[in-house]
């Protein structure tokens, strides 16, 4: 039915205080999700929606068995508060905060491999089982139940492709939106290797973007290791090069990948159709699926 | 967010690492009175943030103040790639044997900072990491740590740099490190580190990039930002707006939310025979005002013959969108180029209520938009 979440994860929103901690908690709670705590420094005692917040998330796990975070704390301080959720034992953490500085990623990223806890983000949509609950901000209503699995980096090209699914009857296993940041917890592979382990997971879509090598990655993985069919889309094709690729950045690897035309070429050598367009691949998935 | 070479080299400086003098100018004379201060032969250089300033005639070489003079008016007020030159360095010429490269940045891939060390320095080292990718060391570090200083001498005695500076040049990419790791660095680099007859280093070049999303906690470069200001006029406005905006050649305007729908929404253009003038992300979470702003910026390039406006909400709301546009049409009597919208996800259906159709074209699907608003683009051509 599902990967990451589904309607038993008990959720505690770190920074539930916020506007859009507030809206979004709200959100979630009326698709389903099952909140159970809030948490944000010096707010302890307070109640938000009938939520009790706590001011630690550690609170939030002993009082309300909470197993999995979602992060709505303003750039400045998520870093550490993505720490925190990691030093709490939870299963899972979802930040969603866009500009977190990239060196404090990095050091999350460090702390990651020493846990158990599985990140998704920053800088990403959320998670969203439909019919079940959704975790992050993704608009819960464009979402269909069904045997799709669908992974990207971008939260609006998610909606924008999911919605082309829906509109043909097509619904969704799970839908990560994996976040477009530099650095990230749950990657593609990742994110891969969970709808292949998913039975019910019988077709897969992946949208990625131009920077990085993720999708190359992806794409030998595939090769390797996935069966289920996928079915991919690129976006940046006509983005001018050296416009946001960095200057040391592109000598690090040596190499020529990064670019959609590199992109896409991996996906196809690995057996993945790229849709030229949403529609396209909406496309491809009808026919793995018939 | 790019330093100038002559902010960098203060920065790089005020750290330990050895730079060459100089003094910065902004006219003929100033430019001869530095030169003379200095002592030929200096290097006169612009202060513009483009690479290859070398070869487009940005960087002269000269011997005495009548060259001086003759390379300040030439540089001075050119166009360089786009780029108006306002300001040169004026730096002493260093006399040298070998360049080195140095540099740190953040590996994606493997999410953590890498140090960088090569001997193929003073070239440009994209070309040399492409085709031969073993004369770069590389040296990955732990940033909850930082750097090791045997992790320094090992990139250096990996590279190949001549034991007789080894040291010297282990010391600079350690202080290099630092600088990194201190003032929030996307990339630092030093293309070339030279090396003396008398085994000293010396940076002659550096380029430094903050991480934006860093700059509330480095309030002095923050000020360097708004000192560095240059080039595009759309470009500073989008700086102004705090936009993600890119100018390309086209005349199909493009507006939309998230990078990667936007970036969609340009390949589609493309796809039905269009071409995008820009590139312009509004971010999660618009409200109206910023939404008025970024049709403010669209019209304000004069390429631009209609505009396409893409929101798929999801932390952005259409109620806020269609405000937004309204506020920004309303003002006009005659609007200046014709506006299609599309508007899905969160509050989509509040935001059609609101949206005044008799300013906008609307159209249901992306496919739709992109096709309607590169029609349009195509009528004006036409005229």
């Amino acid at each position: 039915m599902s990967v990451l979440v589904d309607e038993d994860t008990r959720v505690v929103v770190q920074g539930i205080t916020g506007g859009e901690g507030k809206f979004h908690a709200e959100q979630m709670m009326e698709y389903g999700t099952n909140v159970v705590a809030g948490a944000v420094p010096g707010k302890g005692g307070q109640e938000v929606s009938g939520v009790p917040v706590y001011d630690t998330v550690h609170e939030a796990v002993d009082e309300e068995n909470a197993d999995t975070s979602v992060i709505f704390v303003p750039p400045a301080f998520a870093g550490d508060a993505v720490f925190e959720s990691l030093d709490s034992d939870l299963d899972l953490a979802v930040a969603i905060t866009e500009g977190i500085p990239t060196q404090d990623m990095a050091r999350v990223n460090k702390r990651l491999s020493e846990t158990d806890t599985r990140l998704i983000g920053p800088n990403c949509p959320g998670l969203i089982t439909p019919g079940e609950a959704k975790l992050g901000i993704l608009p819960g209503n464009i979402f269909a139940e069904g045997n799709v699995g669908l992974v990207s980096r971008s939260g609006t090209l998610t909606y924008q492709v999911v919605d082309s699914l829906t509109n043909r009857g097509i619904g969704q296993t799970t839908a990560i939106g994996i976040g477009g940041d530099p650095i990230i917890g749950t990657d593609f592979v990742d994110a891969l290797e969970l709808f292949e382990d998913d039975p019910d997971t019988d077709a897969i879509v992946m949208c990625g973007e131009i920077g990085g090598e993720d999708e190359e990655e992806a794409a030998a993985f595939i090769d390797d290791y996935v069966d289920t069919p996928v079915a991919g889309f690129i976006a940046g094709r006509t983005a001018p090069p050296g416009k946001r690729m960095g200057h040391a950045g592109a000598i690090v690897s040596g190499s020529g990948t990064g670019t959609a035309e590199s992109k896409i070429s991996a996906l196809n050598d690995a057996g993945v159709p790229v849709g030229d367009t949403p529609e396209e691949v909406a496309d491809h998935i009808e026919e793995f699926l018939s | 967010m790019k330093l100038h070479e002559y902010q960098a080299k203060s920065v790089f400086a005020e750290a330990g690492i050895p730079t060459p003098d100089s003094e910065l100018a902004s006219d003929v004379d100033g430019v001869v009175a530095a030169a003379e201060e200095i002592g030929y032969p200096v290097a006169v250089k612009a202060q513009v943030q483009v690479g290859g300033r070398g070869k487009a005639g940005g960087i002269k070489l000269v011997d005495d103040a009548d060259e001086a003079r003759e390379a300040a008016e030439s540089i001075l007020g050119m166009d360089l790639k786009g780029y108006h030159v306002d300001r040169v360095l004026v730096e002493e010429a260093v006399d040298f044997v070998n360049e080195l490269y140095v540099g740190i940045t953040m590996d994606r891939g493997e999410g953590k900072p890498v140090a960088m060390v090569s001997t193929k320095g003073g070239v440009n080292i994209e070309e040399v990491a492409e085709e031969d990718p073993d004369a770069i060391a590389r040296e990955h570090i732990d940033p909850s740590f930082g750097m090791h200083p045997y992790q320094a001498r090992k990139a250096v005695y990996d590279a190949g740099v001549d034991q007789s500076v080894a040291r010297d040049v282990s010391s600079v990419l350690t202080t290099l490190y630092q600088l990194w790791d201190d003032k929030d660095g996307a990339d630092a680099e030093i293309n070339p580190l030279m090396v003396t007859a008398d085994d000293e280093v010396i940076a002659a070049d550096a380029v430094m990039n903050i991480d934006e999303d860093a700059l509330f906690r480095q309030p002095e470069l923050a000020e360097m930002e708004e000192e560095a200001a240059g080039g595009d006029e759309l470009e500073q406005k989008a700086d102004e707006y705090g936009f993600d905006y890119v100018r390309l050649d086209g005349n199909v305007g493009i507006i939309g939310n998230g990078a990667g729908l936007v970036m969609t929404t340009l390949d589609l253009v493309d796809y039905y025979g269009g071409e995008p003038a820009n590139f312009l992300d509004v971010g999660g979470g618009a409200k109206a005002a910023r939404i008025a702003n970024a049709l403010d910026m669209v019209f304000s390039d004069d390429n631009v013959d209609s505009v396409v406006f893409n929101i798929f909400g999801g932390i952005t709301r259409g109620d806020e969108v269609a405000r937004g546009i309204n506020e920004a049409l309303e003002q006009f009597d005659e609007i200046p180029k014709p506006v299609v919208v599309r508007l899905a996800g969160t509050n989509w259906e509040e935001g059609m209520e609101i949206l005044n159709e008799d300013l906008v074209t609307v159209e249901q699907t992306l496919e739709d938009a992109v096709q309607r608003a590169v029609e349009y683009a195509g009528e004006v051509n036409d005229q």
